[in-house]
This record gives structure tokens, C-alpha cells and sequence, in this order.
């Protein structure tokens, strides 16, 4: 995606949200200039550390699914029996829609922090481990073999193999899983805190009725979304530039 | 330089499959230092399965294969192995994928520990460097393994002004030829090739069919290049095995007269006679 195209569909959508609060003359819709106006002075107080607070549980709950869902997905990809042994658990798991898992996570880890990383692993450890599991085992045959008859053993075969070919599929993963990350993180966001964006919008739209303040708060988690999304396609162009 | 005695061999079964029938029964042959050998069969002969077994990437069920004496039980470091296709990493550019095979000696280094040992191949000598599993032993080749000196071999075979490219962005020629460089690179004595050529255009097949036997002549190299096509046998084998229907037994070798290019009586005459012996094996000529 070109940068100016980019450019001019933030102007285009800024423009249409401009017009509708306009035509709708609802306090509940402020413009996008009085919400900036509003995001400029929350920015001076407490909307960064709910901002970091936010980013903070969703790069550690984006970090653990990768570092255990990659190791897993090559497993399973490179190896029949393991695959044999694990992949109807996969394939029954896989499907189920992890955000109903939020109470029973809840009840389970506590209202901390790790409840709410551990929310965001769940979602994002089945997306990253069929992801690469399918890389894996895409791999052709005649790769691994004429790479064993370089010499390499498993150990080499990991290095120059497996573990460049499952990095698109992390970021794939990623890339495809971050909205409903972020989505969840709202969510989860709601219960038991009194840090994060999904809090801050919460408190301000239906306790202090500042709407303006509330709408600042739903462009800082877009911008969260939208940030990690870009930094997935940036670390796509510099990682697999063959693609 | 290389021996095959008593060769039994089939796939082994996989999961409810009946076992395959055996593609090799008793089956000797003799390949000697610096030849060229074509063999040439039809699909399901053997041919492929017989590369991979000289390639140590398969065990006999029986018998053995021997080269330069030892028997062979794993992928032996001065033998290189050149498939069809689908050899080169996507993600690495044409120079590091031509490095490819010093940089998988350098990730093992020369110390041998990570060397899985078994059976008598594995004579290497604690503490001396290379330890002729995963890196030829020393005095073998020039023992340093550094990335950087496959700029020669990027040169030799006309790929050094792609050397920045990725194997999808380039022509299967090229492909083909940062394959030879990557195992040339390596310094082989033996070179196996299963249809490497197969899926070029004619032209550039019969180019890189010269440039391999140039190669091999300049570098003392052992060739077994597995093929299906008459002419490519021909042109490319001083002696051609004919395979035909499994289990193979006695091995039929032809001699080719000399290198008489294409269009030559003596190319023709060559050619009508691996026809014929292709048709006269059992299940040949199918």
C-alpha cells in the first residue's frame, strides 16, 4: 500500500466523520477537530499510561504466542506422530471462539495483568501454531533432501529451513489476528481495571459522559491497531524480502 | 569409485500402504574414477531411488554400496547431489544460496561433535578438525568454509550479475546453474544429478548439458545424471545404465562410441540402440 493512497483515505474518512457530526448535531458525535482539540490536552495527562498499559499487554500476549505457538507449529508441521497425536485437539480447538473464555480466564489467573495477556495468547497461539504448522509441512520434500545432502543434520535443517519458512506464516498470523487481539483487549479491558484504553473509553463515555474524551480514547486504540498492523508489514518488507 | 554389490533395495512402507515391490535384486555395479554415467529408464524404473541411495539419503535393504572404498551410510561430504527443481531456499538471494553448502559446514564447524556416529564411515580423528561427516576431513578440499568464496563459482557459471536476485525472480537456466555453483562450491569428487535439465527449454538444456561435462572434466568429477530423455543419456554418458521394470537384476550398460555431437551416424546409431534396449527391458518403452 503506497503511503499517499494511505494519506488520502485518512483525509477522505476525516472529512465523512466531519460532515455526519455536522448533519447530526449530537452531542455523542463530536467533530474530529473538537475530538483533536480534546486528545491534544488528554495526551498532557493520564491517556499515555493507559495507552502503555494497553500496548504493554497486548506485545506481551503477542510475544508469548509467538515464541510458544512457532516452536509448536514446526513440531507438529515436521513431524507425522506428533502431528498424528496432537492435531485433532488442534483441529477442535482451533475454531472455538476464545473470547468466551474471558470469564473462566478471569476466574482462573485473577484480575491482573496476566488474565489479560493470557486472553490475548490464547487467540493468537491457535492462529500462529496452524499457521506455521501448514508452512512446515508445505515444505517441499526435495528442499530438506538436497539440504541433507549438503550436510546438513536436523540442527542446520532448523536454521536454514524451518525457521526462515515460518516466518511469513508468523506474520501472516499475525497480521490476520491482531484486530480481534485488540478487540478482546477491550473487553477484557472492561473488567476489574482502572488502567488501559479499554478502561479509559468505558469510564469517560459512561461515567463522566465526556464524550470528546471517550472518542480521543477510541483513536488511541485505533492508532494502537493500526501501529501494529503497520509494524507487522514493516517487519514483513525487512524480514522476507523475497516475498 | 564407486561399487554397488548385492544391492537390495525398496521403499519402505508407509502407514497402511502395502510394501512397495523391491526395485533392486542382487544388482552389482562398477563406476570408476572421473566417468560420466547417464541412466536412462522409465518413470518407476528405479532410476531416482538408486540416485538417492548413492546419495546416502537412503539404506540399501541389502547389500551394500561402497565409494572409495567405505561404505556408504550417510550423505558423504564430497558428494553432491543436484535435483530437478526446488533445491534453492525462496527467501535466499542466487549468491547465498550458492553459499548455502559452506554455510551449513560452517554452522557445524569442524569439531565433528554434532556428527551423529554409526557403523565403520565414521573413521574420523578425535580433535583434528574436519571430521568427514558433516565436513569433508581435511586436506580434502581447502578446508576454510567462507561464504565469500562462491564469487568464483557465481562467475564460472554466468551468474554473478544476478547474484542479488531471489530463485523466483530468475529463469529455471539460472536456477539450475546457482544449484551447480552451490555444489561446486563444495568441492565434490562425485556428482550426482536426478532430470536436472528436465524442465528447460531445449537450448538451454543442451548449454547447461556442455557446461556440466566441462565442469566435470575440468574438476576430475564423478557423474551420475538420472535421466528419461534418449538424447540426453546419449549426449551426456560415456557409459549409459538402462534400467527397465523392477526388480532391476543385471545391469545393462552401454558403451557410447565417443563425443559425436547430435546428427552424427554414430549419435543416431547410439540413440536407436538405447531405444531399443529401453524397449527391449521388461517393462521399458511403456
Amino acid at each position: 500500500m503506497r503511503k499517499r493512497d494511505v494519506a488520502w483515505a485518512t483525509v477522505a474518512l476525516l472529512a465523512f466523520w466531519e460532515a455526519i457530526a455536522l448533519l447530526a448535531g449530537l452531542s455523542i458525535l463530536p467533530a474530529p477537530h473538537a475530538v483533536a482539540l480534546v486528545l491534544v490536552r488528554e495526551l498532557g495527562r493520564e491517556l499515555p499510561a493507559h495507552f502503555a498499559a494497553s500496548l504493554w499487554r497486548v506485545t506481551a500476549g503477542i510475544g508469548l504466542s509467538v515464541l510458544l505457538a512457532t516452536p509448536a507449529g514446526l513440531l507438529l508441521g515436521q513431524s507425522r506422530r506428533w502431528s498424528a497425536l496432537l492435531s485433532p485437539l488442534v483441529y477442535l480447538l482451533y475454531p472455538i471462539p476464545k473470547v468466551v473464555f474471558v470469564p473462566v480466564v478471569f476466574l482462573l489467573l485473577g484480575i491482573g495483568d496476566v488474565a489479560k495477556i493470557a486472553i490475548i495468547f490464547i487467540i493468537l497461539f491457535f492462529q500462529v501454531l496452524v499457521l506455521v504448522r501448514d508452512q512446515a509441512a508445505s515444505i517441499p520434500p526435495q528442499l530438506v533432501l538436497s539440504l541433507r545432502s549438503l550436510g546438513a543434520g536436523r540442527r542446520a535443517l532448523f536454521r536454514f529451513v524451518y525457521l526462515p519458512a515460518s516466518l511469513p506464516a508468523v506474520l501472516t498470523a499475525l497480521r490476520q489476528s491482531v484486530g480481534t487481539a485488540i478487540a478482546v483487549l477491550y473487553i477484557a479491558e472492561l473488567f476489574a481495571t482502572r488502567h488501559g484504553l479499554g478502561y479509559y473509553i468505558y469510564f469517560q463515555g459512561s461515567t463522566l459522559m465526556d464524550y470528546p474524551a471517550m472518542y480521543a480514547g477510541i483513536v488511541m486504540m485505533s492508532a494502537l491497531g493500526l501501529g501494529l498492523y503497520f509494524g507487522v508489514d514493516w517487519l514483513e518488507r525487512r524480514l522476507c524480502p523475497w516475498k | 569409485m564407486i561399487s554397488i554389490r548385492s544391492l537390495r533395495f525398496a521403499w519402505p512402507s508407509a502407514g497402511f500402504a502395502t510394501a512397495s515391490p523391491p526395485l533392486f535384486e542382487d544388482f552389482d555395479l562398477e563406476i570408476g574414477r572421473g566417468e560420466t554415467w547417464a541412466v536412462l529408464g522409465a518413470s518407476g524404473c528405479g532410476k531416482t531411488s538408486l540416485l538417492t541411495l548413492l546419495a546416502g539419503l537412503a539404506r540399501p535393504e541389502g547389500g551394500e554400496i561402497l565409494i572409495d572404498g567405505e561404505r556408504l551410510v550417510r550423505p558423504r561430504p564430497r558428494t553432491g547431489l543436484i535435483l530437478q527443481d526446488y533445491g534453492l531456499l525462496p527467501w535466499a538471494t542466487v549468491r547465498e544460496n550458492a553459499a548455502l553448502g559452506l554455510r551449513v559446514r560452517g554452522f557445524y564447524g569442524p569439531d565433528g561433535i554434532h556428527a551423529p556416529r554409526e557403523g565403520a564411515a565414521a573413521t574420523q580423528r578425535p580433535g583434528r578438525g574436519p571430521d568427514g561427516v558433516h565436513a569433508p576431513r581435511e586436506g580434502a578440499v581447502p578446508d576454510k568454509a567462507d561464504p565469500a568464496e562462491v564469487g568464483p563459482w557465481l562467475e564460472r557459471l554466468a551468474i554473478a550479475d544476478i547474484a542479488d536476485k531471489y530463485p523466483l525472480t530468475i529463469s529455471g537456466g539460472q536456477r539450475q546453474r546457482t544449484a551447480i555453483a552451490r555444489t561446486l562450491a563444495l568441492g565434490p569428487d562425485l556428482l550426482l544429478m536426478d532430470e536436472p535439465f528436465s524442465s528447460l527449454d531445449a537450448l538451454i538444456r543442451e548449454d547447461l548439458q556442455d557446461l556440466t561435462l566441462e565442469l566435470c572434466r575440468e574438476g576430475g568429477l564423478t557423474l551420475v545424471l538420472v535421466t528419461h530423455s534418449i538424447e540426453e543419456a546419449a549426449r551426456v554418458g560415456s557409459r549409459i545404465l538402462v534400467l527397465g521394470r523392477a526388480p532391476n537384476r543385471t545391469p545393462r550398460v552401454i558403451e557410447n562410441p565417443g563425443p559425436a555431437g547430435p546428427g552424427s551416424p554414430e549419435h543416431s546409431q547410439l540413440c536407436a540402440s538405447l531405444r531399443e534396449a529401453l524397449e527391449a527391458t521388461p517393462g521399458g518403452g511403456r
